[in-house]
């Protein structure tokens, strides 16, 4: 119920808000819907057709996305799972190993490439993998993938694991857990739907990363993000949006998931 | 109680310090096999730290812990046989009340079945056994309290430790619980070591009872000791209520010590060992060992007037203010016998005691 002071009642809350909301999805709305469009113009709409997603999946570009979009998958997977464990180890460390020096820098430190922008560590990578003479290749990007990804699975899983009371393991060890025990039978499956979190955020960042795989992945070798942004040079062809939004209904469904976990967290 | 029996645990000059601060100031005590034992002192005096070092949670920084003569030095949790009921329960909320209970038993290594059985006994022991496949989330408090403590008493540790278990439940509940735990006690024969800051549940639960205060030991003994024969003014006021005040000792002679208050009324008490003529040293007067009588004061009473009167429910309590005097509380029961000695504000009384109801305190 709107109260006396309640924002919803200043003049223009309406307008700003719709605005805004407009100004977030319109272009997705557009990508959205042109994807079902029959005309093979990307501005004329000329009904509703699936031509593009058949396309898409048995067009004459059909093996070249197949191949992206299966290495964009396990690329994230890969990188989301090990990304995701390391994080779990690095919370475990710096939140459950009492006090020790360096800790306040640790945690700066696992942090902090998230506020470092983003070509400039794909700089970075790049140089690191020639200084060590890496051959790039599909490798060269998991290993990227795989670094820029720890911070973000590192932030629900710290979360997480603050909110877990120290006692908990305490209560286990009194019960005759071992440390390894009591890790594996209580901190972490308490700490599972901030793994989750951590995984499905450390996924959904690596499937959609373009700037530093551009610059780490070798020749032909290629994921979802660089074919589109290579076709899209080309020109724009109305199966960049089918991908598009194919892509789209992916990180949808993946959020979603994600809520759902936590949703069901919150109630036990 | 038998002074021979088996020594659970001994702590031998324990000092627990935290950067500087000294949390536990050199402790020694020794804790029997079988006994009912209790921890009891105001916030902060360090029993949660005792109880942790017991668990071997905390590290000792100076003296040693013995556990059946075995000394704990650095053995880690799980290698103690010893089990806690923490203050805030910590049950695992992802296992149901079994899972909970049969945790313990499951990690020494017995198997599935033996653990679910033995986790069902103790279920029963503490009425629970219809909520075994609940959540910790879904039972009450008081029911989470009985969990908490069949898990802890599933694998039939040697020493119990309860860390102010029953400070969360309400009074009623508390009361009960405070009669099972000491069935609970009595029927496994596990040593218990009980934390509490409340005097009254110290008092009707314990064999003997330790009383802290600021990370030192202040007494230890069995409940009517500490009660009628407290050995400071700390244990004298922290125990049960008291009348405390100064005295000016005048004579000391035979076992008794001749003493005058404020207002030049005087008194006779026991002597306490040290005690001279002219020091001037601290009274404890328990309320309910003092009667009142109407006045003129027969010889050894003390003439005062009453301020107020305060209904109890058991008991009725009359504050008097002495000539020139202190002030001084008395109780007496709420029963026939008592109420005849219950008087009006503002009339004139003479408050005796019975012969020892004053106790003269080393400090
Ligand atoms: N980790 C710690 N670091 C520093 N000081 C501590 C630590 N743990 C406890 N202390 C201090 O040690 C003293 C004793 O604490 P303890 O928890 O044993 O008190 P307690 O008697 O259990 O009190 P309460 O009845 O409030 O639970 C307190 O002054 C407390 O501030
Ligand atoms: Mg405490």
């Amino acid at each position: 119920m709107a109260k006396p002071h309640d924002l919803r009642r200043y003049p223009g809350f309406l307008a700003i808000t719709i605005l805004c909301l407009v100004i977030l999805y319109a272009p997705l709305m557009v990508v959205a819907v042109y994807s079902f469009n029959a005309s093979a113009s990307i501005t004329i709409w000329e009904g509703f057709s699936l031509r593009w997603y058949a396309d898409v999946f048995t067009g004459p570009e059909s093996a070249k996305y197949r191949d992206a979009a299966w290495n964009s998958f396990i690329i994230a997977i890969t990188a989301a799972t090990s990304a995701s464990i390391i994080a779990t180890l690095a919370a475990t460390a710096v939140l459950r190993s009492g006090k020790f020096r360096l800790r306040t820098v640790s945690i700066g430190l696992i942090s902090l490439p998230l506020m470092v922008p983003e070509i400039v560590t794909a700089v970075a990578t790049l140089i690191f993998f020639n200084a060590l003479a890496f051959e790039r290749g599909i490798l060269t990007i998991l290993l990227a993938h795989i670094a820029f990804c720890i911070p973000f699975a590192y932030m629900p899983i710290s979360a997480r694991m603050q909110g877990i009371e120290a006692s908990y393991e305490q209560a286990a060890m009194d019960l005759y857990a071992t440390k390894r025990m009591a890790f594996t039978r209580i901190l972490m499956p308490l700490m599972m739907p901030g793994i989750v979190s951590g995984f499905i955020l450390a996924f959904i960042i690596s499937l959609d990363d373009f700037i530093i795989t551009n610059f780490v992945k070798g020749a032909g070798v290629e994921t979802l993000p660089t074919a589109i942004f290579g076709a899209v040079k080309q020109g724009i062809k109305p199966n960049i949006m089918a991908i598009s939004t194919l892509l789209l209904l992916v990180s949808i469904v993946m959020v979603a998931l994600s809520w759902l976990i936590g949703r069901k967290d919150q109630k036990t | 109680m038998p002074q021979d029996r088996e020594i659970a645990i001994d702590v031998r000059d324990a000092v627990k310090r935290y950067g500087t601060f000294a949390a536990l100031k050199r402790i020694s005590l020794t804790i029997r096999d079988n006994e009912f034992f209790t921890l009891l002192g105001p916030s902060g005096c360090g029993k949660t730290t005792l109880l942790r070092m017991i668990a071997g949670f905390e590290d000792v920084t100076e003296g040693a812990i013995y556990l059946y003569g075995e000394a704990l030095d650095t053995l880690p949790p799980y290698k103690r046989p010893v089990n806690t009921v923490f203050q805030n329960y910590a049950l695992f909320p992802h296992m149901n009340v079994l899972e909970n209970v049969g945790f313990g038993l499951e990690m020494l290594g017995k198997s599935k079945a033996e653990a679910r059985a033995r986790a069902g006994e103790a279920l029963e022991m503490v009425q629970l056994s219809q909520f075994a496949s609940r959540k910790p989330s879904q039972l009450s408090g008081g029911q989470q309290q009985r969990v908490a403590l069949a898990r802890a008493l599933a694998p039939r540790p040697r020493v119990l430790l309860l860390d102010e278990p029953l400070s969360a439940l309400d009074l009623k509940l508390r009361k009960s619980m405070q009669v099972e735990l000491k069935h609970l006690q009595r029927e496994t024969g596990i040593t218990f070591i009980f934390v509490t800051h409340d005097q009254e549940e110290a008092l009707t639960m314990s064999d003997r009872i330790a009383v802290m205060s600021e990370g030192e030991l202040q007494q230890l003994g069995e409940a009517r000791e500490i009660y009628e024969r407290p050995r400071n003014v700390f244990v004298a006021d922290f125990i049960g209520d008291t009348n405390l005040m100064e005295v000016t000792v005048d004579k000391v002679s035979g076992g008794r010590a001749q003493c005058h208050l404020g207002g030049g009324h005087s008194l006779t008490c026991d002597a306490v060992d040290g005690v001279e003529a002219g020091a001037r040293v601290h009274m404890s007067l328990r309320p309910e060992r003092l009667f009142l009588s109407a006045q003129p004061a027969e010889p050894g009473s003390l003439p005062g007037t009453v301020r107020e009167t305060i209904y109890i429910g058991t008991d009725i309590a009359t504050i008097v203010d002495l000539e020139d005097g202190p002030q001084f509380t008395v109780r007496s029961s709420n029963s026939t016998r008592g109420n005849a000695r219950v008087f009006e504000p503002g009339q004139n009384v003479a408050v005796n005691m019975e012969t020892g109801a004053a106790r003269l305190l080393a400090d």
